[in-house]
């Protein structure tokens, strides 16, 4: 396929040099007609507030935009389950013509009777913005009839980017934290930020904490809970890991209730450990110190044999991803790192530019560093690079498939849990089903002799 | 055979508008751009761009390929503010450039989104103004899909009446051609019932045909378009068919047939092909029309189901089933189960008319329980458990409530997001109907064996 990049995106994509960082145009409107990869404003509200699985999340607009979020996510729950149900309020031609004010207010109170939520997310969609409903207002009204917090969540598809959607989802947490009793918040406590409990990682991270004496307040916003949430301005410290997402709430916490937070992550072994360790040495507690060291030993002693075994079979194989957050993007270069596998393609959807240019520290000379890509520029990429295998998400998928190249979901829609150390081995041996299936050796792409290069059956 | 006067139709099924006083909670329907942007890609060369905000695109495209598995691009205009205040004429202008540059489409239908359509973005005068400005037009086809109007089902109507009135302009001498105006069916369906009219040693030309386009091979190079789809110059000639079958039944003015029927071409509206009376209508039309013997295979794959149906009738007898979907496929798969001497206790459908309704008046009395039109999946769980199905037949929507029910459920229809093969699912014609009824008396004899205390192992 001849392939030229469209000349209004060529300043969003740059190869890695070894001691220059390129400028990459990004945190910009997508252009139109390139076919991106990214959703709206609403999407980026309605992914960070998803989990919260005692909370009634209602989208008000016509009915598709509620549909396509409707059970979409692996984020599990412990208990309740509101977040897997999908509520709109359905908007008619009759309500945009006449407002939708008597239809949300009306859908609100009969969702709150029947389901009994903590609280209530009103979600605003494109047409909201347009016809001019007073959201708000409504919310206050039901909220003090119901007893609950009814929050409107403003970010109409059209206003701004998915991260703009990210910083109305902040401040409506930011509504609901500092309503809860803190009374009986220890010392040695954290909020969990930016885990969304995907096919349960929170519930592995949480582990973790509260092996070597920390207390989990909340998480923000996996296996979330409205209660849980109303306290997060108790916990000493705020540990971020999806960190486009949570970093203006984290920064919001830290002005408004002087809570400090670190950036980490925990996806691969040593993102991993350096989380917990940055975590235990925040506390200064020598309890917590070497229980973490413990805890870490432990954990690697228990993973590294079968990592060293998986990397013994993808050893040299090439890797592409693209993936929402840059902090996402730069724990799996190194966990694939790790596995023998290096990066050459790597994109985000939401990266800025201080992101971008520590994506291009952390990959191999020549990788190719991508903002807000098209299925087309990925398809020239892959090939390109000869990738053996794809991180990225259900839309990028085909992409992969029809060339013949391996694929690993690390998006939301995942049901294996890929954060911390079981999350490590388990997201070596997806790499090492899709790398190594022998069912390549049979795709075009790789049955000529001359690209047989990694056709071959690994036993 | 069934012949019906289509404007005898229309005029009687004039839509009663119904509005949801409540709100809805886990949709039965999907948004029209989504039909819109489906039904382009069965046309050859084609590419579809919606006109409003970046996340409808990729929403859409995110639930085409989960279904489908198979690349599917569908370009945005990207709204911003600005766009939704200004207009959005240069973000239009912009995109159809860009989606010239990238994939060189020969036509590009232009759909709208609520953004788009709440401002009163005049997009057909944009367009002329677009083409009046390039020395060359771009081929393009406009439909307008306002999600607060219609569903899916409606927006896959309208882009399929776009394409005929814009493009279906020949009226010349008679062409050996039969046309089929399908609704929302699996490529391995359209390919089937391409086979059939082919059988009559005439060419087939089925408006959208996306059998190839997304039922794809596996590719060596990357394309941009998809190959496949229904060529331009067919589409052109539909007027001077022998025939033209429309399988839209429950679909609502105007429909594409119409416009046909207004360019001198015959128009036959039939119920899609499932089971043997419907077939048959379907294979005598092409007898009738042709002036050709039906095939000896079809009289053998007609024999076949015969025999299977005789094989299995007594595990049917009776049995109380339920459907939902798209009011095309759950009127025709009601009329096959009571043909077979099934039940279909409760048949639903989120579409927002009583097209399922008027097209369920056609069986005997007493045949079905309940009738739900413009439903949600919450009040078709509570008609359920009023009607006690056995067996459900839907997408994979449907999937929490037959596991509530603790009944089976067969897979058919849009979309079917947790099972691989969704395009591949036969159901139409003698041969797809075998298929079909085998299935439905196997996931009877599999709970049964199930439910036994015994483990038969021969039954």
């Amino acid at each position: 396929m001849a392939f030229e990049l469209l000349k209004d995106r060529r300043s969003q994509v740059v190869r890695s040099q070894r001691n220059e960082v390129a400028s990459v145009d990004c945190n910009k409107a997508s252009v139109a007609g390139s076919v991106s990869q990214r959703a709206c404003t609403f999407c980026g509200s309605r992914v960070v507030l998803y989990p919260i699985a005692d909370a009634l999340h209602l989208v008000h607009g016509p009915v598709g935009c509620a549909a396509y979020t409707w059970d979409i996510r692996g984020a599990l729950s412990s208990g309740p389950e509101l977040h897997r149900i999908s509520c709109s309020t359905d908007l008619r031609e009759k309500d945009v013509v006449f407002g939708g004010e008597r239809q949300l207010e009306t859908s609100l109170r009969q969702l709150i009777s029947k389901y009994s939520p903590k609280a209530a997310f009103v979600y605003g969609t494109c047409v909201i913005g347009v016809i001019g409903d007073d959201v708000a207002a409504v919310c206050r009204r039901v909220e003090q009839d119901v007893g609950i917090p009814v929050i409107p969540v403003l970010a109409e598809g059209f206003c701004g980017t998915k991260r703009d959607g990210y910083n109305a989802a902040t401040r409506a947490l930011l509504t609901l934290i500092g309503r809860g009793d803190t009374s009986s918040i220890g010392k040695y406590s954290v909020n969990l930020m930016g885990d969304f409990n995907v096919a349960g990682e929170s519930w592995i991270i949480k582990k973790y904490f509260e092996k070597v004496g920390i207390d989990v307040v909340s998480v923000l916003t996996g296996d979330g809970r409205v209660d849980d949430i109303s306290r997060a301005h108790g916990a000493k410290l705020n540990v971020v890991q999806c960190a486009g997402s949570m970093t203006p709430l984290a920064q919001g916490m830290r002005e408004r209730y002087g809570i400090p937070y670190i950036r980490v992550s925990f996806f691969g072994v040593e993102d991993t450990s350096d989380a917990l360790y940055r975590t235990a040495k925040f506390f200064g507690s020598p309890t917590i110190l070497s229980s973490t060291q413990a805890l870490v030993t432990e954990e690697l002693s228990r993973v590294l044999p079968e990592l060293r075994s998986i990397r013994c079979k993808l050893q040299g194989k090439r890797a592409g991803l693209y993936v929402g957050g840059a902090f996402k993007a730069f724990s799996l270069v190194r966990a694939l790192r790790q596995l023998g596998v290096s990066v050459v393609v790597a994109g985000t959807q939401t990266g800025n530019q201080e992101e971008y240019a520590e994506l291009q520290a952390v990959c191999d000379e020549n990788t190719i560093i991508v903002d807000d890509t098209n299925p087309l520029e990925l398809a020239a990429f892959l090939v390109e690079k000869d990738v053996d295998v794809f991180i990225g998400g259900v839309k990028e998928r085909p992409v992969a498939y029809k060339l013949g190249i391996g694929f690993c979901d690390h998006n939301h829609e995942r049901k294996v849990a890929l954060a911390g150390y079981a999350g490590a081995v388990a997201f070596a041996r997806e790499i090492h089903a899709t790398a190594t299936s022998p069912i390549w050796s049979l795709m075009p792409r790789r049955s000529r002799p001359e690209r047989a290069r990694i056709g071959k059956a690994t036993p | 055979m069934t012949t019906v006067n289509t404007a005898a139709v229309q005029e009687d099924s004039v839509v009663r508008p119904i509005h949801n006083p409540q709100a809805t909670v886990n949709p039965c329907t999907l948004c029209a751009p989504l039909g819109a942007a489906l039904a382009t890609t069965g046309i050859q060369g084609a590419i579809s761009l919606l006109h409003g905000a970046q996340g409808c695109a990729t929403y859409i495209r995110r639930y085409l390929i989960s279904h489908f598995r198979e690349p599917v691009d569908v370009a945005s205009s990207s709204f911003g503010e600005s766009q939704t205040v200004f207009g959005g004429e240069d973000n239009l202008s912009r995109a159809l450039d860009n989606i010239e540059q990238q994939y060189h489409p020969d036509i590009v239908t232009v759909a709208t989104t609520c953004v788009a359509e709440t401002v009163g973005e005049d997009v057909p005068m944009l367009l002329k103004r677009y083409n009046s400005r390039r020395n060359k037009a771009l081929p393009v086809v406009y439909a307008a899909t306002p999600s607060y109007k219609d569903g899916h089902v409606e927006g896959f109507h309208s882009m399929v009446h776009g394409i005929v009135q814009s493009l279906a302009t020949n009226t010349g001498a008679p062409r050996r051609a039969v046309n089929v105006l399908p609704p929302l069916i699996s490529p391995a369906d359209l390919r089937h019932l391409r086979e059939i009219v082919q059988g009559f040693g005439v060419k087939a030309t089925l408006v959208p045909d996306y059998s190839d386009t997304l039922d794809g091979v596996i590719l060596d190079e990357y394309r941009a378009m998809p190959e496949g789809g229904t060529p331009l110059d067919d589409i052109s000639s539909m007027p001077q068919s022998l025939t033209t079958i429309d399988l839209t039944m429950t679909g609502k003015a105007p429909r594409a047939s119409d416009v046909l029927a207004r360019r001198g071409a015959q128009i036959h509206l039939l119920g899609l092909p499932v089971g043997i009376r419907a077939t048959d209508a379907f294979v005598e039309h092409l007898t009738q029309m042709t002036g050709v013997a039906r095939p000896q295979w079809l009289a053998q794959e007609r024999g076949r189901l015969l025999d299977g149906y005789a094989d299995g009738h007594k595990y049917v007898f009776g049995k109380r089933v339920g459907l939902y979907g798209d009011p095309e496929w759950v009127a025709s798969l009601a009329t096959f189960l009571f043909e077979i001497g099934a039940r279909p206790v409760v048949c639903a459908t989120g579409a927002r008319n009583r097209a399922l309704t008027k097209a369920l008046e056609q069986l005997p009395p007493g045949s079905v329980d309940e009738v739900l039109d413009d439903t949600d999946f919450v009040r078709f769980e509570v008609a359920c458990r009023r009607t006690n199905p056995e067996l459900l037949i839907g997408n994979s929507k449907g999937y929490g409530i037959a596991r509530n029910l603790g009944i089976p459920l067969l897979r058919l229809g849009f979309p079917i997001h947790d099972r691989i093969g969704a395009g591949r699912i036969q159901v139409l014609g003698y041969r797809g109907s075998t298929w079909l009824f085998d299935s439905i008396v196997n996931l009877l004899l599999e709970r049964k064996q199930n439910a036994s205390d015994v483990g038969y192992s021969y039954l």
